[in-house]
Order: structure tokens, then C-alpha cells, then sequence
């Protein structure tokens, strides 16, 4: 009541508290909105990785804090609160999931899997594509194109309260009997199809359900960002004077569309196997299992790119600002992405060359999935060829960007031996696999994202975030990451599968001390972002006041006011330069803004404010 | 720089809208819709090809309803036709006989709904259901999600058809019609492929 009453002081339209922050209409609003949101999802899917990092370090050890004392195993005497509340919990007649895959604090191999499971699920499609494609889709693209909104700001509402509905739905996996999806992030048939194999029966359904509503909160995106990139930009901002973020989440944003709907298609026919006993994906009716991975990975290929494809966009934009140079190649690094997007469609199988594909079918995969690699060293070769003799600034957003840049070739060089089918027989499904995926996605994406979250957060909250915080954040994250995932290389060479739940009870004792340091950094590389999280929410509050322009960067977004007004524009600006104009030899100013006009007034009577193409 | 060039205002970079905001986005809608349906024939086709008969042998006393199927084909053809109709004299205007077509049209399209729905009873009481075998599963499912479609597409021409009878649209204003003239014209041209693949061949 007392918010709804200083807001009516604050603001003098007629927004109340409920059209202002929770069903907002407002571009940015939704971007700041997915933001909360992804960096919520981000601290629940890093703690389910703490939790299974625990039992592969200590396997079958108690939890620290939350479960039983030692000496409680030992003696069966209670001596601590945890102890007693475990006791307390176990008098119950009834005997619920947690209680039987965790008892005492100790990870079973149930729990285990659901945990693996679920952390890649959330990580996957509620942090990664929510953070960068939702948050920063759609906070940048009607900046940096020069419009007042998405075009179709109700769908774009929408859009997010849909998403929210799909992590309501698969937190809610959590809390049914039986327990949550446990058949791994992939959900292999005959594995998630059939209820016995893995004990679990609600939770995989809701799986299914949560990844469905989320295809569809991804359409109502995607349909506003094809939009509004192809209607709304503004005059002479041409297809090649757009920043190269915007080209990136345009080209994602048409993979997500023709992606997604493969799978929801193939988790449609799954909720059939499981809940109308029909057989799609069990031989013994007739189906076919292997269906499922290909259906799986003709979407999950694409989506491979979803998450790396606006990483590479956002590095793109910080890298040339802080070299105070031009990116180097523009129309390269366009043709490079899309032609990424197109070889995506087409290697799907080299996710199968150990699932029984016809060793021919496996050699094409392996040319394609090779071919990959070109454009991807291109955009590598352009980002170098940017810094080559930049004046480089080492601030906190390209310090996430040199990061960026070097872990995604570490992730990109490891790829290469898995798209190779005859090594790929052996690495298939250890953590080499793991290794590869964390140093593309959390290497590269989340730390290109992080990168973007100190570049535009004066432009999203007026207020800079803080520089020294950041910087430790920056160094911690950095080195703890490369502990917890460079020795995965090792272990996974020498054989550790990566779904196993008690490594000594294999033949993989000999490795337990390596996975006893990768859990160590685990736990530092997850302390770290409490000092994200106290930077991000204290500085929305108390950061340094932002100027319009502290970056002296030249896109649209820029240009408009700080902290940025509904409608954005004063007047919709025109554009007279490319995006990427720094450091051009007699010139004023390092930087030239894409709306400056080179003295020559503008020929065309300025557009009215409140016009919008439509 | 290289791009120095243009920095002057040039007119030719205006940027005008190739299409309205609405027609881009069904057209959008519907390159994710293919896509639904592609992943599903996908499915069809690897069952149809993987097996050495058809219908597979636990279900070969299956006959599909080609004879009545196929008139339904010719019914669906038609709304179609009519939708264009529509979309025509809306263009000049004509109010009347832009009710009259919808109409039509939106008959045309139940008349397809209840004649598949009828057969789909017939079938069932045959025996031939969702869980007898991959046959019958395919089946349901694929020819339920373009049911599916139908049914919202005749939901929607009803809809557009009352918007008509409030005389809503004019020779300059009919995005209503046209979008969903769009939809249906979807509807209308995936079924004779998925008759031609599930009932034919």
C-alpha cells in the first residue's frame, strides 16, 4: 500500500506500481525484468552444481550445514540441530522423496540425477536464453536500432509472464512425488519415456510442460525481434550500419523460431509415451528411440548457437569501444554468423556418433560439424585484428570481454577432437564433454554476459556499477572458473563418465583428488557471484550517478537520455555512420556517434516526437 | 574510414516497411508452425519408411477412410477458394458479400471438422485408437494437430465474421481479414499433403 502511494507522487502519469514494474509494456522494463529473473535462475542452477560437486568430491559425505554431523553416523547419537532435525524428519510415517534419495544430508543416486538434470535444464533454457537473448534482446534492440518499442510491446509482456509460468512449472518438479526429471538434460529415450527406468513419474511430465510453455515464450520473443529489426529501425539505419548485437540476437532470434518447435513437437510425442500409452520412442510397440535424438538434436544443435551467437554479439560491441578501433571485418563477422547459423541445421548428428548412426552418415556429420570451425576462427581472427594495436582500456566490461574471447577458443579447440568420430569414441560422454560445453557457454556467454551487464548497466539504471568490486569479482570468477573446468580435460581423457555418481566405487578412485580441487573451485566460483549479485542490487541504488555516454561508444542507445525515458527518443534520431567509427584519423573526437551529421544540417524536417513506423 | 563515405545522409538508407507489422508476424507464426508440423511428418516419415509393410503387421486390418477423406479434401479446397473471395470483395468494399463468403467459409471448414471427427468415432470403434501401436499413434496425432489447426482457424473466420456483421472493416481497412485469410490459406494447403502421406501413399 505505501509503494502504490509514493508512486502516484513519483509519477505523474497514470502508471500505477502494477502497469510500471510487473505487467510493464515498456521494453526496457521487461529487459530489467528478465534480467532479475535469469540472474535469479542463474544462483538456483549454480547450486544444484555446488550440490553434486559435493558427492563427487565427497561422495556419499553428509552436506555441510545442512546435513548430519559425522559423528551422528557413527554413533547414531544426535549431537547437532541438523542431526535432530533429520531425526525428526525421519520419524514421519509417511516417507517422503527427499528424505529417502538424501537422507541426512547425503546425496543418493536419485537425487543425484535429478540434480545433474536439473542444473543443465535451468542453465540451458532459463538463464542463458532468458539473460541473453530476453534481458538484452530486449533492452538493446529498440535502443540500438533507434525506436520508441519492440512492436508489439503486449506479446513482449507476454512473453516474459510466460516464461514465468515455465519456471513455476519446473520448480514445482521439485516438489512431487517421485521426484524431478532425472534422465539428464537431453531426456534419452526410452530413458525419460518410460516411468520405471528412472522411478521418476510427475517430475519428467512437468519437464516436458515447463520446456513447452518456455517454446512458447521464445516464439512471442522471437516474433517481436524479427519485427522489429526488419520494420521498426530507424531512417538510415541500413541492414549494414546495424551493431553487430543486434545482428546477432536478429539471427538468433529466427533460430530459436525454427528451433524450437522441432522439440516441442518431439516433448509433445514424449508426453504421449509417458501419459496415452502410445510408443513413438519405445521399440517394443514399434517406435523408434533413436527418433528422439534426432529430433532432439535438429533442435538442440541450433541451440547450441542460441547461446553462443548474442555472446559473441555483445563481446563484438565491447571489444571495438574499448580498443577505441573498428571492428575489424564488419560485413565478415555478418556473413560469418549467418553462414554459423546455417552449418547449425546441419550437424546434428555428430551429438550421435556413439548412439549406433551408420558410420557414413557419421563421416558426413563430421565434415559438416569441421566446417563450423571456419567461421568461428574468422569472428576469432576479426576480434584479434580489433585489438591489434588498439589503445585498449582495461575497465571491468573488457576484462569480461579478453576473457570472453580467449575461453571461447579454449572451448572452440576442444571441439574440434569431439567432432572428430573416431576420438569422439572414446571422449564421448566423459567430462572432456563437460569441459568443452562449460568453456563455450560459462566461458564464453555467461562471461560476455557478465561483461554486458557493467557495460549497459548505466544505461538500463542511470548508475555505474562499481569498478573495484567488479574487478574482484572479474579475477575470482576468471581463475576459479578455469580450476573448476580446465582439469575436467584431464579426467575425462583418462576416462571419467560424466553422469557417475560415486566415482570410488569405480574404476576412477585414482582421480578423486583432482575432483576434489575442481569441487574447491566450485565452491569459490559460486561465492563469487554473491559479490555479483551485492554489486548488481547496490549499485542499482547507490552506484555512482551514470553519464549519458561513459563509454564514448557510438550506437543509438547512447544517445538517448540516462536514465532513458518511456518512448526512449526525444526525436527518433537518423543515422548518418556505422556503428564502429573510433579512432578515424581527423576527427574531433575518438569516437563519431551514428546520428552525427558531419556539420551538413539534415536535409529532412526532424520527425516528430511520438511518431512511430508502423 | 572506409565508411566516411557515407556520412552524409543518404536518402536511398531510408528504411521503409516491406510489410505491415502484423502480416510479418503471421508469417513469422507460421515459419514456426512448418517447423512443428516438419519435426511430426519427420516422424511419420521415419515409421512409414523403417517399415517393411504398411500398416504395420499388428494393425493390417486398418482401413483408413480414403473415399470420404478425400471429399473432405475437396470441401477443405474449396473454403479456401472462398476465403479468397473474401479477401477480394473486402478489397472493393463490399460488405455483403464479404458476410456471405466468410460465412461460407467458416461452414465450409466445420463441415471438414465434423466429417473428420465422425470418422475418427467410426475409427475408434473399430479399435484402432492412440495406443494401438505406432500406426494409430502417428495417425491421432498428426492428423489431431491439423484438426487442431482447423479449429482454431474456424474460430477465428467466426470471429472475423462478427467483426464484418459490425461492418468493422472497408476497401482500406481489412488487416483483420487478411491475416487470417493467411492462417487459412496454411490450413487449407498442409492438408492435402498429410492426406496424400497418411491416407494415400
Amino acid at each position: 500500500m505505501n509503494d502504490h502511494a509514493n508512486e502516484s507522487h513519483d509519477h505523474h502519469h497514470e502508471e500505477s506500481f502494477v502497469s510500471k514494474y510487473i505487467f510493464s509494456l515498456d521494453h526496457k522494463m521487461i529487459g530489467k525484468q528478465f534480467l532479475i529473473y535469469g540472474l535469479i535462475m542463474f544462483m538456483v542452477g549454480g547450486g544444484l552444481a555446488l550440490l553434486f560437486r559435493w558427492q563427487l568430491a565427497w561422495p556419499d559425505k553428509p552436506l555441510p550445514m545442512i546435513g548430519v554431523s559425522q559423528e551422528y553416523l557413527d554413533e547414531g547419537e544426535a549431537v547437532s540441530e541438523a542431526d535432530r532435525r533429520w531425526e525428526r524428519w525421519g520419524e514421519d510415517d509417511e516417507e517422503n522423496w527427499f528424505e529417502r534419495t538424501m537422507y541426512g544430508g547425503i546425496i543418493g543416486p536419485e537425487f543425484y540425477n535429478a540434480l545433474f538434470t536439473m542444473h543443465a535444464t535451468i542453465m540451458v533454457f532459463f538463464v542463458v536464453v532468458p539473460l541473453l537473448v530476453g534481458a538484452f534482446g530486449n533492452f538493446l534492440i529498440p535502443l540500438m536500432i533507434g525506436t520508441r518499442d519492440m512492436a508489439f510491446p503486449v506479446l513482449n509482456m507476454l512473453s516474459f509472464w510466460t516464461s514465468v509460468l515455465g519456471a513455476v512449472i519446473l520448480m514445482a518438479g521439485f516438489f512431487v512425488p517421485g521426484g524431478h526429471a532425472a534422465a539428464g538434460w537431453t531426456g534419452y529415450a526410452p530413458l525419460s519415456s518410460v516411468p520405471d527406468f528412472t522411478g521418476v513419474i510427475w517430475g519428467q511430465n512437468l519437464w516436458c510442460m515447463a520446456l513447452i510453455v518456455m517454446g512458447v515464450s521464445s516464439l512471442m520473443g522471437s516474433i517481436n525481434y524479427i519485427t522489429t529489426v526488419i520494420n521498426m529501425r530507424a531512417p538510415g539505419m541500413t541492414y549494414f550500419r546495424l551493431p553487430l548485437v543486434i545482428w546477432s540476437l536478429f539471427i538468433v532470434a529466427i533460430l530459436l523460431l525454427l528451433a524450437f518447435p522441432v522439440v516441442a513437437s518431439a516433448l509433445a510425442l514424449l508426453l504421449f509415451d509417458r501419459m496415452a500409452g502410445t510408443s513413438f520412442f519405445l521399440a517394443e510397440g514399434g517406435g523408434e528411440p533413436l527418433l528422439w535424438q534426432h529430433l532432439f538434436w535438429f533442435f538442440g544443435h541450433p541451440e547450441v548457437y542460441i547461446l553462443i551467437l548474442p555472446g559473441m554479439g555483445l563481446a563484438s560491441e565491447m571489444i571495438s569501444v574499448f580498443s577505441r578501433k573498428p571492428i575489424f571485418g564488419y560485413k565478415s563477422m555478418v556473413f560469418a554468423m549467418i553462414s554459423i547459423a546455417f552449418l547449425s541445421w546441419v550437424v546434428w548428428g555428430h551429438h550421435m556418433f556413439q548412439s549406433g548412426m551408420n558410420p557414413q552418415l557419421s563421416m558426413a556429420f563430421m565434415t559438416t560439424t569441421m566446417l563450423i570451425a571456419v567461421p568461428s576462427a574468422i569472428k576469432t581472427f576479426n576480434w584479434l585484428g580489433t585489438l591489434f594495436r588498439g589503445s585498449i582500456q582495461f575497465t571491468v566490461p573488457m576484462l569480461h570481454t579478453l576473457a570472453f574471447v580467449s575461453m571461447f577458443v579454449i572451448g572452440g579447440l576442444s571441439g574440434i577432437f569431439m567432432a572428430n568420430s573416431p576420438v569422439d569414441i572414446h571422449i564421448h560422454d566423459t567430462y572432456y564433454i563437460v569441459a568443452h560445453i562449460h568453456y563455450v557457454v560459462f566461458g564464453g556467454s555467461v562471461f560476455a554476459l557478465f561483461g554486458a551487464v557493467f557495460y549497459w548497466f548505466p544505461k538500463m539504471f542511470g548508475r555505474h556499477m562499481n569498478a573495484a568490486l567488479g574487478k574482484i569479482h572479474f579475477w575470482i570468477s576468471f581463475i576459479a572458473f578455469n580450476g573448476v573446468f580446465f582439469p575436467m580435460h584431464i579426467i575425462g581423457v583418462a576416462g571419467h563418465r560424466r553422469r557417475i555418481h560415486n566415482p570410488l566405487d569405480t574404476d576412477l578412485a585414482h582421480l578423486q583428488g583432482i575432483n576434489e580441487f575442481i569441487t574447491m573451485c566450485a565452491f569459490i566460483l559460486g561465492a563469487a557471484q554473491i559479490i555479483l549479485l551485492v554489486n548488481v542490487f547496490w549499485s542499482m541504488f547507490k552506484g555512482r550517478v551514470a553519464e549519458q555516454n561513459p563509454w564514448h561508444a557510438n550506437t543509438l542507445e547512447w544517445h538517448a537520455p540516462t536514465p532513458v525515458p518511456h518512448g526512449n527518443f526525444d526525436q527518433i534520431p537518423r543515422v548518418y555512420h556505422g556503428p564502429y567509427e573510433y579512432s578515424v584519423p581527423g576527427a574531433e573526437t575518438d569516437w563519431i556517434p551514428q546520428t552525427q551529421s558531419d556539420g551538413e544540417p539534415s536535409r529532412d524536417e526532424p520527425i516528430a516526437a511520438g511518431a512511430t513506423a508502423d | 574510414m572506409s565508411e566516411s563515405e557515407h556520412a552524409t545522409y543518404d536518402q536511398s538508407a531510408d528504411v521503409g516497411q516491406p510489410t505491415s507489422n502484423a502480416r510479418l508476424a503471421i508469417l513469422i507464426v507460421l515459419g514456426a508452425e512448418i517447423m512443428f508440423f516438419a519435426g511430426l511428418i519427420g516422424t511419420f516419415l521415419v515409421f512409414r519408411l523403417g517399415s517393411v509393410t504398411w500398416p504395420p503387421p499388428t494393425q493390417a486390418d486398418v482401413r483408413l477412410p480414403i473415399g470420404i477423406t478425400g471429399i473432405n479434401t475437396i470441401v477443405l479446397l474449396l473454403s479456401g477458394y472462398t476465403m479468397i473471395r473474401a479477401l477480394r470483395t473486402v478489397r472493393r468494399g463490399l460488405q455483403n458479400q464479404l458476410r456471405i463468403w466468410l460465412l461460407v467459409t467458416g461452414v465450409l471448414g466445420a463441415i471438414f471438422l465434423i466429417v473428420q471427427g465422425t470418422e475418427w468415432v467410426r475409427l475408434v470403434h473399430h479399435g484402432f485408437t492412440l495406443s494401438s501401436g505406432v500406426y494409430g499413434s502417428i495417425f491421432y496425432v498428426l492428423i489431431g494437430c491439423h484438426a487442431l489447426h482447423a479449429l482454431l482457424a474456424v474460430v477465428w473466420v467466426l470471429g472475423v465474421l462478427a467483426k464484418a456483421v459490425a461492418g468493422r472493416f472497408s476497401a482500406d481497412q481489412h488487416l483483420g481479414v487478411e491475416i487470417c485469410a493467411i492462417y487459412w490459406t496454411f490450413v487449407v494447403v498442409l492438408w492435402p499433403i498429410l492426406y496424400v502421406l497418411v491416407y494415400l501413399v
